[in-house]
């Protein structure tokens, strides 16, 4: 069943991303110029997604446990350290080059295009140096998976 | 540019709100892109079926889209490949190094009202329009 819900969250992410259009990078970029013409629909986009999450987490994070797995995976880290800002910092400089974060680079390699396929090659390669950083700058590999799954109990 | 279009634009927030929820509710997981990627790239943490699961769903929803719903083709832009490499190799060591990008820290991580994650979304949008502004305005790009 997990996998079922894996597929179709990925489906509705995916419908999610292009219905707004967030994978036309010169929409995103107009959001992020604000000198420009601005656009403001990315703004709509995350006003959306975490106006759902904020409700629904509510209600959600409480239980004992999720539906079909045996725990909830949330992020172990709490504290907001150098690695959280330098990193986030990076990230939004890589974005306004590019106008592509993640998850609308991932989407457009459905469209078949050819620079989401460069910007995603360039991606695995620049988290695969993050990860060798030696330790006191970077956690560790296992912990890196993200502010996301935690790891700890699944390894 | 297509003209801006906000009821799409939330609409389709409010897909990725419930997308994200149907992850935590069923499957206890977060819905953060880059997260889900380096997992099932590097399979860091020996759970990579999930997360590539997840990324074809990623895909077949994007198909969807595109050849279903969608009344005219997304623009793909001209090619920039030497953007394409700078911003990939930046954003794929800072969102590992960050632990998140725009869906773990904007979408999850301001949903579960995360502090940790409300400083990477400021940080992260504040270098952002920075750099469009430098890349448009300053160095004419």
């Amino acid at each position: 069943m997990q996998k079922v819900i894996a597929i179709l969250s990925g489906i509705i992410f995916g419908l999610g991303l292009s219905i707004s259009q967030m994978i036309d990078r010169q929409r995103v970029l107009g959001f992020l110029d604000a000198a420009g013409a601005w656009d403001p629909t990315l703004m709509f986009v995350l006003g959306g997604a975490v106006g759902i999450t904020v409700i629904t987490f509510r209600f959600i994070l409480p239980r004992a446990k999720p539906l079909f797995a045996p725990k909830f995976y949330l992020p172990t880290k709490f504290n907001i350290d150098r690695d959280l800002i330098l990193g986030s910092a990076l990230f939004g400089v890589g974005w306004g080059i590019s106008g592509y974060c993640p998850g609308p680079a991932i989407a457009s390699l459905a469209l078949g295009s050819t620079n989401a396929l460069i910007f995603m090659g360039a991606l695995i390669i620049g988290s695969y140096v993050a990860g060798k950083v030696p330790a006191p700058s970077l956690p560790k590999p296992i912990d890196s998976t993200s502010a996301k799954p935690s790891t700890a109990s699944s390894s | 540019m297509a003209e801006f279009s906000w009821s799409s634009g939330l609409i389709g927030g409010i897909l990725i709100g419930l997308s994200a929820t149907l992850l935590l509710l069923a499957n206890g997981r977060i819905a953060g892109i880059s997260g889900i990627f380096n997992g099932a790239i590097f399979n860091l943490s020996g759970d990579a079926q999930w997360r590539w699961l997840f990324i074809g769903g990623l895909l077949i929803g994007t198909l969807i889209y595109e050849y279903g719903l969608a009344t005219k083709p997304t623009p793909q832009g001209a090619l920039a490949p030497i953007s394409m490499i700078i911003g990939g190799l930046i954003v794929g060591f800072g969102t590992r190094m960050g632990n998140g990008c725009t869906s773990g820290h904007g979408v999850c991580g301001l949903g579960r009202l995360s502090q940790r994650s409300l400083a990477a979304v400021i940080t992260f949008l504040a270098t952002a329009f920075i750099t469009v502004y430098i890349v448009r305005h300053v160095l004419m790009f």
